[in-house]
């Protein structure tokens, strides 16, 4: 999906919905990515694991920072990308793609409406 | 590098030569202890040694070489005279196993120690045994823990603010809380609508650094330990800044209910480098009798070091704590004396806000330039107007002799330099330094490749910080 399609949390993750706004894949913007600078450990839920809207549910660490990673709906962890286990470089490569960081099966599609679109995610973070 | 000591061995020299030793196994050490062959040892005469150490000395960076304006850390200069009486042999040689009768004096420092800083905080009484900044506040988070326990109430939240020391969150893990983060308000100070909304019931302690990373004070401090105070909760602080309110505000005057503080920082012993540091606790008369045992107890005109359990939080480091560094902190302290403590405050303060003003043309200053003991700058108009950013800044600063400030700490300010000047430099080297950041500026503006590739005089150039981090090798063989 291209960033354009996606939608944004003010925490700089951006939420993938798929057509019948069941599951939804989550990642961190390239600005988060580039904000952060080298990432070298991400700490993901467990698949299963129940996640909670505007939550910590893991952390991202990078060469000199460590950041919450706050869930941007309410769910179920359906799928985790273990691929960011031993290279978590891909997120600052590929935030919008291979960087992908968990599939959350959404509990409360409400919770859409709050997220912001692509243009107001520009504006806040200046570049529009 | 360097040649190492062992570089510089050569068969067979010796910078003294020793009575040959009897042959034969020695007396009373089992044969599975004994060396099948000669100890690794470098074979050089003493020159050699003294050269050896004398070049080490001046490879890292400290604060007896020159300015360490290290954010948060307190790198002040520590007077000579603490090391000349803690290595007093009527001290050094003694031991903690020694009848009470026998170390009256050292006993006499703890208990001397332990009233002082009850003093100074406010609080009515203090155990010396943590051994770390981090180790006081563990213990104090179990010290919360523990009375609630006693009181049968099962909380379970610490409130912790985006601007408190990064080993809060940890401290509150250890001691089994969870750990909630509260977001400043646009003053940098705690927001009381933010954190009225997130007290409740189950808010265990409310814990504060004060003055906070930031350099600010609580304005409100009287009216946010209230509010903390009103939902049954503990409100702990983070002593780590005292520097900046020495004999001028006590916390305990203020509220608080427990805290811990840095003799490694505020009262001048040696730290860095992992130690040795002492993170002493202090308390209300409410929790003193959770604290931990020993104690040190004044018994009809004799001072005991008094084992026993305690119903609050056990042991948590052998004996009583680095004796050695509270002895450092109590002979500072006799020395600058109740007054001296006030004009420590006073030129730690000062000396941060006169750097603040005159950084402030060169990196804007988001929480404002009037600060307490130190001040966060951003870099973040240099980096979006010659892309060289803090970490370069911080790297460069190194080429001139002067320790970086910390940095990307606090998050709340981006590309962040922290900067705290202490108490003991003099306005000639705050001086320099703003003459040094003000070329430094300049380089990024005309030449921000030259910033990349800092450091350039260190005896290590730039390190690979994402390698060191994604495949650390921490062990490296001795031959």
């Amino acid at each position: 999906m291209k960033p354009e399609d996606m939608r944004f949390t003010k925490e700089h993750e951006w939420v993938a919905v798929n057509d019948d706004a069941s599951e939804a894949a989550v990642g961190i913007t390239d600005y988060a990515a580039g904000e952060l600078g080298d990432i070298v450990y991400i700490e993901l839920p467990k698949e299963g694991a129940h996640v909670r809207c505007m939550q910590p549910m893991g952390t991202i660490e990078a060469v000199k920072t460590v950041a919450d990673l706050y869930s941007p709906l309410s769910g179920v962890v359906s799928a985790v990308n273990k691929n960011l286990e031993n290279s978590p470089e891909i997120v600052n490569k590929s935030p919008f793609g291979d960087g992908w960081f968990v599939r959350i099966r959404i509990a409360d599609a409400g919770e859409l409406d709050r997220l912001m679109n692509y243009t107001a995610y520009r504006a806040m973070i200046g570049k529009e | 590098m360097a040649k190492t000591i062992f570089d510089r061995s050569k068969a067979g020299r010796r910078g003294y030569r020793f009575s040959p030793v009897p042959s034969g196994r020695p007396e009373g050490i089992p044969g599975e202890y004994l060396r099948t062959r000669p100890a690794l040892l470098p074979e050089v005469g003493e020159a050699e040694v003294v050269r050896h150490y004398t070049a080490l000395s001046v490879l890292n960076h400290h604060v007896d070489k020159d300015f360490y304006p290290l954010g948060s850390c307190t790198m002040k200069y520590n007077p000579k005279m603490n090391e000349d009486i803690a290595a007093n042999p009527a001290f050094s040689g003694i031991h903690p196993e020694q009848d009470d009768e026998d170390v009256q004096g050292a006993l006499e420092v703890m208990h001397t120690l332990e009233h002082k800083l009850s003093i100074i905080c406010g609080m009515d009484a203090f155990s010396l045994q943590g051994v770390a900044g981090a180790h006081g506040e563990m213990l104090g988070m179990m010290l919360a823990r523990r009375y609630f326990d006693e009181r049968g109430e099962a909380r379970s939240k610490v409130l912790v603010p985006d601007t408190a020391h990064g080993t809060n969150p940890a401290s509150v893990h250890l001691a089994g809380f969870t750990a909630h983060t509260i977001k400043s308000g646009a003053d940098g100070g705690v927001d009381l609508d933010v954190l009225r909304d997130a007290l409740d019931g189950d808010t265990a302690v409310l814990m504060l650094t004060v003055p906070n990373t930031l350099g600010l004070f609580e304005r409100r401090i009287i009216d946010i330990i209230d509010c903390a105070h009103r939902h049954g909760a503990l409100c702990y602080m983070d002593g780590a800044n005292l520097n900046a309110l020495l004999g001028r505000a006590r916390p305990g005057d203020m509220g608080f209910d427990i805290i811990h503080i840095n003799l490694h920082k505020t009262f001048s012993t040696p730290h860095g480098g992992g130690g040795p540091g002492a993170g002493p606790v202090g308390v209300k008369r409410a929790l003193a009798h959770l604290l931990p045992f020993p104690r040190v107890e004044l018994d009809a005109g004799t001072y005991r070091l008094v084992d026993g359990v305690s119903t609050g939080v056990r042991s948590i480091h052998s004996f009583y704590g680095n004796f050695a560094i509270c002895l450092r902190a109590l002979a500072y302290l006799e020395r600058v004396g109740g007054e001296g403590l006030a004009r420590i405050s006073a030129a730690a303060n000062l000396n941060a806000n006169y750097l603040a003003k005159a950084v402030s043309d060169l990196f804007p200053i988001p929480y404002g330039t009037r600060c307490m003991h130190e001040f966060v700058a951003s870099g973040q108009d240099l980096k979006q107007a010659c892309g060289v950013r803090t970490l370069d800044v911080a790297k460069r600063l190194l080429d001139f002799g002067i320790h970086a400030p910390t940095i990307y700490f606090p998050l709340v300010v981006p590309e962040a330099l922290m900067v705290e000047p202490t108490e003991t430099e003099s306005k000639e080297t705050l001086d320099r330094f703003v003459a040094v950041m003000k070329q430094i500026v300049a380089e990024a503006k005309e030449n921000p490749g030259l910033l990349a590739g800092a450091p350039y005089s260190c005896p290590v150039r730039r390190l690979d910080e994402v390698s060191a981090n994604r495949q650390p090798v921490v062990a490296a063989p001795l031959q």
